[in-house]
């Protein structure tokens, strides 16, 4: 047998509804919660779909980063837009280590003489 | 680029996009479309009548989009003759044919066009044309069209895939979004699109890729807020539209590997609503040859419509309303998500 080479396969993207296989009171409950989260809202589908884009390359879900680079071309958001949006979340993500290095000035401050 | 019948592509044959439908559906394991209309309860799938006449005049076209379902470009011949327009108008002057939607190819190519307009006009029916915008600038013959829609009231329906130029110049041809701009300029100029000039100009949307048009009316105001802050153009409403899985978008969905994931993703979406209000229920498609065909896409895979009356010539409206409409795998492409019609989405 093939050697599996990856963990992630793009086709298992369709079998995310399939996660209730064991447990259908707890995916009805998160799929329920995931429609209503996305539906239009005080921010529209559009606008919640270019957040979902942002997340996902923050939390590194290449799942989602299918879903959502998908979703957000049927919801006729530019290319720009999208770049913005993973622009954003890649400087929340760079600004969160590097807010932390206050911790280390402080640190050097401390230890110094 | 040139249409796949002048390359000699064996997509241009009919046979051979229909037979790749069929194979990768039943190597992905999908339902035939008549089976999920069996499901809905929908099957076999009938007319609710003959409203809208929607007459392809030719196969000419100044331009060769890359997801062209006519398989259109300057180099096809295929132009509907004067003695066949005469058989249309006979067919439209019946008692509850509401309209005339003409389209092409670039319609207003065909050397009978005017003609086949000023007609229709004294009929006292609906006009609409799918105009690609740049014919209007097309040359000197073609720059009073604005003019000449307006006299006849025509309701004008143009394709812009995008409101930026990458897209619509990836798919339409470099060059095609600023000329459309300009175009739409002029047709604004004589009150097209402009709100209580009655003059109706609508935009069609369709997705640049593989991937489904999503929200209609989001994208409607994207439309309009983009095109009159960067462009000063206006328009009365976007019809959204999803791309056939026929013909030149066939073959760009093979080149780049995309046909299992777009067949797939509009079997998935498919919406038993937007199945209810396919056009094909209330549109007859006649071909450049007279020819009669449930739908413009049927038409160009061949699928005349079966039974006594098969040619304009014959039309006869009650015979029609019983007929049976002919179905394939192309038909999810109408189905999908909030469906897509000629006049955008369904459900
Ligand atoms: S999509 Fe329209 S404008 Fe483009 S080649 Fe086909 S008929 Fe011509
Ligand atoms: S492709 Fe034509 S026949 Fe099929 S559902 Fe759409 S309009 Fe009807």
């Amino acid at each position: 047998m093939a050697q599996e080479t990856t963990y992630y396969k793009p086709e298992d993207l369709k079998k995310f509804g399939n996660i209730g296989e064991f447990e259908p009171e707890l995916a009805k409950k998160f799929f329920d919660y995931y429609g209503a989260v996305f539906a239009d809202g005080a921010l529209s589908a559009k606008e919640k779909s270019l957040i979902a884009l942002a997340v996902a390359h923050v939390v590194q879900c290449a799942y989602c980063i299918d879903a959502y680079t998908t979703d957000t071309l049927e919801k006729g958001v530019t290319e720009e837009q999208m770049w913005e949006a993973i622009h954003v979340g890649a400087a929340i993500r760079s600004g969160s280590s590097l807010v932390h290095s206050v911790q280390a000035l402080n640190k050097v401050k401390e230890l110094g003489v | 680029m040139k249409s796949l019948l002048a390359r000699g592509s064996e997509l241009a044959s009919s046979q051979e996009q229909l037979k790749i439908l069929t194979e990768v559906s039943g190597k992905l394991g999908l339902p035939s479309f008549s089976d999920k209309l069996k499901e809905a309860a929908l099957y076999p799938l009938r007319p609710t009548g003959v409203d809208i006449l929607q007459v392809n005049v030719g196969k000419l076209c100044n331009q060769t989009c890359r997801h062209c379902h006519v398989d259109a470009g300057p180099d096809r011949r295929e132009s509907m003759s004067k003695e066949t327009m005469q058989e249309c108008l006979v067919a439209l002057a019946t008692p509850g044919v509401t309209t005339l939607d003409i389209t092409g190819g670039a319609p207003e190519m065909n050397p009978n066009f005017r003609w086949f307009v000023e007609e229709a006009s004294k009929l006292g029916k609906k006009i609409m044309i799918r105009c690609n915008l740049t014919i209007l600038l097309a040359g000197e013959k073609y720059r009073d069209l604005p003019e000449f829609f307006a006299e006849h009231k025509v309701e004008v329906v143009s394709s812009l895939p995008y409101f930026q130029k990458r897209r619509t110049d990836a798919q339409r041809g470099e060059g095609v979004f600023d000329r459309s701009m300009e175009a739409l300029r002029k047709l604004n100029a004589i009150g097209y699109g402009v709100p209580g000039s009655g003059l109706i100009l609508n935009l069609v949307y369709n997705p640049v890729g593989a991937f489904l048009a999503g929200g209609q009316s989001t994208l409607e105001n994207d439309f309009k807020k983009e095109l009159k802050q960067v462009h000063g153009v206006e328009f009365n409403s976007l019809f959204a539209l999803t791309n056939m899985p026929i013909s030149r978008f066939l073959e760009s969905l093979i080149e780049n590997d995309n046909i299992d994931t777009y067949l797939e993703r509009l079997v998935t979406a498919f919406n038993p609503v937007a199945a209810t209000g396919v056009m094909c229920r209330n549109t007859l498609s006649v071909g450049w040859d007279g020819s009669l065909y449930d739908c413009d896409f049927n038409q160009m895979l061949d699928m005349k419509i079966e039974g006594k009356v098969n040619k304009i010539s014959e039309f006869n409206k009650s015979v029609l309303d019983s007929r049976e409409i002919l179905l394939h795998q192309h038909c999810y492409g109408c189905t999908a998500g909030a469906g897509s019609s000629c006049g955008g989405s369904i459900a």
